[in-house]
């Protein structure tokens, strides 16, 4: 039998996990609490975006690798993951070029985490995918394309 | 049944010699048989292989693609190869059986002269028979097993369910499965499988923590060896096919994870490591360059008959891949020999499944033909008489494709008709009745609500392009499967190697351009999208009026777009 949390989280009712986790300091509300980089959520293209965070033009890392699938599922909800094997990592965005507003996430990381993280993009169309590190006072970047299509006709 | 070797040799002479083909051409079929099944035991483990047989439980013919173009890295190589081209890159006699099996050459006269193929009885007597001559050999299928008849969808796959324990499937892995919807797959898996199929699946999780839904791998003794073989479903199903069938399932192709896994089955003891694939060809022969320590990858779903596995180097040495055709044509048959703990050797084989040369299982026979009791007066329907060949395979188009095309076209009303790239659906010869149980060949399918939209112009083109992408990009990491979409009415021109957004010219409709800015008519089928669900009357309803209306089917003209780029390439032959 394969375990699967969506069932724990069913039987054991929804809420008074999330409860437990919260409780056990898995899930920290003061977290959510960093600031809020308005501009550059709001910069439009790719280049002002970067230039927005403050990146200018990063080179690329080949210690950055970026967890998306090549062709999305929905493009609603795209899972998008990024991490690194850089030392001293202070954040990580994750930019969509082709969105209205190409930044879609930025991830403070407070010394000493684990520099891997995972949310989900809104995706209208075919895109590059760009994952920003700054690491050590450098900003560095890697690019996946993420394929959106219209579906149907395989097999 | 169990027959040894030489039984099986006097069944065979029996077969030729009874005048169970209509042809004078038989005699020479009859020497072919002898050598066509001379396939000694080699080695010490051995895996026997089917995939996309797309619910074929009797034989039937199928037409092999004149169109399967391969374009970048991909142009000339192995599966895109057509006809005689095929036929030199793996030495196959001009003319002989297997040259039927493996090619649309001289496809009406071959047909009649080697009969139907596939069939599950008759694959039945086969398995046994290799199976007699290899203890422990284990068979797999790739998947595409649920869904392609009337019977299939009609009892949600109970019919195939039962033949594949029967005929002694050991694993399996998915694709058209998943458009039964998560609970009927999970029934199965849990109810009628427990204890005698696994399915496996690396690829696919949950979408909300990412747990596995099957077991990724299954390790199993062959004569005393470990043997572990991991499961990779389609990765585009949820994309090619409705997402709100599988709601909470995630797909994907995941290197790392077969990686992972792949090094976790060798940490537990596994000495032959083979991946049950339903990838696709040009995606098997990318991740085999990726993934270390995979020995062989099974592969299936772009139904390519490949005579002999492609050789491919990676970091950790080797793997085979192969691909074991549609619709119940072949068995694969892999040897290994596996000496101080890992592979090192193998023979392969592609076994073409002849229906006159192989006589049915008995007991097979009789669960195929109490499966279909209940169903037979609507399966025998007469429709029409075709007086051309009834194809669907290849690129662009397909003759059944463009019948259906003109089914839509006329009794929706449309200026445009689409209908689906499916590789699936069986071929019917000259003089042949269309019968709906063909009809259902077709399209039998979970959701095959007809829809009958009004498009701008512009909204044509991206949907052509979109489609296109999947078949042709240049990465078949970004490809979907499948072939593109068959167009009625329209016209236009193709460039497979331009980029996206570059492929699809001249658009026209009656001899007029296509305006981005008009408005226009388009019939379709397969919606995947849930606002569709239930839209217009089945496909097959629409068909069935248009062919009953007609009576008699004239010969097809296929509507193919005008090609750029592909002279010289050995994918095409028209």
């Amino acid at each position: 039998m394969i375990k699967q949390r969506r069932e724990v989280l069913k039987t054991g009712g929804g809420l008074g996990v999330l409860g437990l986790l919260a409780a056990a300091g898995v899930i920290k509300p003061e977290l959510a609490l960093a600031a809020w980089n308005e501009g550059a959520f709001k910069a439009g293209t790719l280049e002002k975006s970067l230039a927005a965070l403050g990146a200018g033009k990063p080179a690329t890392s080949g210690d950055i690798s970026i967890n998306a699938p090549d062709i999305a599922e929905n493009g609603a909800v795209v899972p998008i993951g990024v991490s690194t094997t850089l030392p001293k990592v202070e954040s990580i965005s994750i930019l969509i070029e082709k969105n209205p507003d190409a930044l879609a996430a930025t991830f403070k990381l407070p010394e000493g985490t684990e520099a891997n993280v995972q949310t989900r993009c809104k995706m209208g169309q075919t895109s590059n995918v760009y994952a920003l590190v700054k690491a050590d006072g450098k900003f560095l970047m890697a690019m996946k394309e993420v394929k959106v299509t219209l579906g149907g006709c395989g097999g | 049944m169990s027959m040894n070797r030489r039984e099986f040799l006097q069944v065979l002479a029996v077969a030729a010699g009874g005048g169970m083909a209509l042809h004078t051409d038989w005699a020479q079929a009859g020497k072919a048989a002898d050598t066509l099944y001379r396939f000694p035991r080699s080695g010490n483990v051995s895996l026997l292989h089917i995939t996309d047989c797309h619910a074929q439980l009797l034989p039937i013919h199928f037409r092999e693609p004149n169109v399967n173009l391969g374009i970048g890295s991909m142009q000339g190589q192995v599966p895109h190869l057509v006809g005689e081209h095929l036929l030199k890159a793996f030495r196959i006699k001009a003319g002989s059986a297997e040259a039927h099996a493996f090619t649309y050459l001289d496809f009406e006269q071959a047909a009649r002269t080697y009969g139907k193929v596939g069939g599950f009885a008759h694959l039945a007597t086969l398995v046994k028979q290799i199976k007699a001559s290899r203890p422990g050999a284990l068979l797999l299928d790739g998947g595409d097993t649920w869904q392609g008849s009337g019977t299939a969808l009609w009892t949600k796959a109970q019919d195939m369910v039962e033949a594949c324990k029967l005929l002694g499937v050991d694993v399996m892995t998915l694709h058209w499965e998943a458009t039964y919807g998560e609970e009927r797959v999970k029934e199965i898996e849990e109810k009628d499988f427990a204890g005698k199929i696994d399915i496996v699946a690396q690829n696919v999780k949950t979408t909300d923590f990412g747990d596995p839904v099957f077991k990724p791998y299954v390790i199993k003794p062959i004569n005393g060896i470990p043997v572990a073989i991991v499961g990779q479903a389609f990765p585009y199903t949820p994309i090619a096919n409705p997402r709100w069938q599988v709601p909470n399932w995630s797909f994907g192709i995941q290197d790392e994870n077969m990686q992972a896994v792949v090094d976790e089955a060798r940490g537990k003891g596994a000495q032959v490591v083979v991946v049950l694939s339903h990838n696709g060809m040009d995606v098997d022969l990318k991740m085999a360059s990726r993934v270390r320590g995979i020995d062989a990858i099974f592969g299936g779903h772009t139904h390519d008959g490949v005579p002999q596995p492609v050789v491919v180097k990676n970091p950790g040495g080797q793997t085979l891949v192969t691909n074991a055709g549609s619709n119940g044509k072949y068995l694969g048959v892999m040897d290994f020999e596996v000496k101080n703990g890992k592979v090192a050797g193998y023979r392969y084989k592609l076994l073409p499944v002849f229906a006159n040369l192989l006589p049915a299982d008995p007991e097979m026979q009789a669960l195929i033909d109490r499966v279909r009791v209940p169903y037979l007066d609507k399966l025998s329907e007469k429709l029409a008489v075709t007086e051309g060949l009834l194809y669907r395979r290849g690129n662009f188009n397909g003759t059944f494709d463009q019948v259906i095309c003109d089914a839509l076209l006329q009794v929706k009303g449309a200026d445009i008709a689409f209908s689906p790239g499916f590789r699936w659906g069986t071929s019917l010869l000259p003089g042949d009745t269309i019968t709906m149980e063909h009809l259902l060949d077709q399209t039998a399918i979970t959701y095959p609500w007809t829809t009958l939209t009004e498009m701008k112009g512009e909204m044509l083109k991206t949907i052509l392009e979109d489609v296109c992408d999947n078949l042709f990009n240049p990465d078949p990491y970004y490809q979907q499967g499948g072939d593109m979409v068959r167009v009625g009415g329209l016209q236009y021109s193709c460039d497979p190697a331009a980029g996206m957004g570059q492929r699809i010219q001249n658009m026209m409709l009656k001899g007029r351009p296509i305006d981005p800015d008009k408005v226009y008519k388009v019939a379709g089928w397969a919606p995947v999208s849930e606002e569709a669900r239930g839209a217009g009357a089945p496909i097959w309803e629409v068909v069935a009026e248009y062919l009953r209306g007609i009576g008699t089917v004239r010969p097809v003209q296929l509507n193919m777009p005008a090609l750029k780029g592909v002279a010289g390439n050995p994918g095409i032959v028209i």
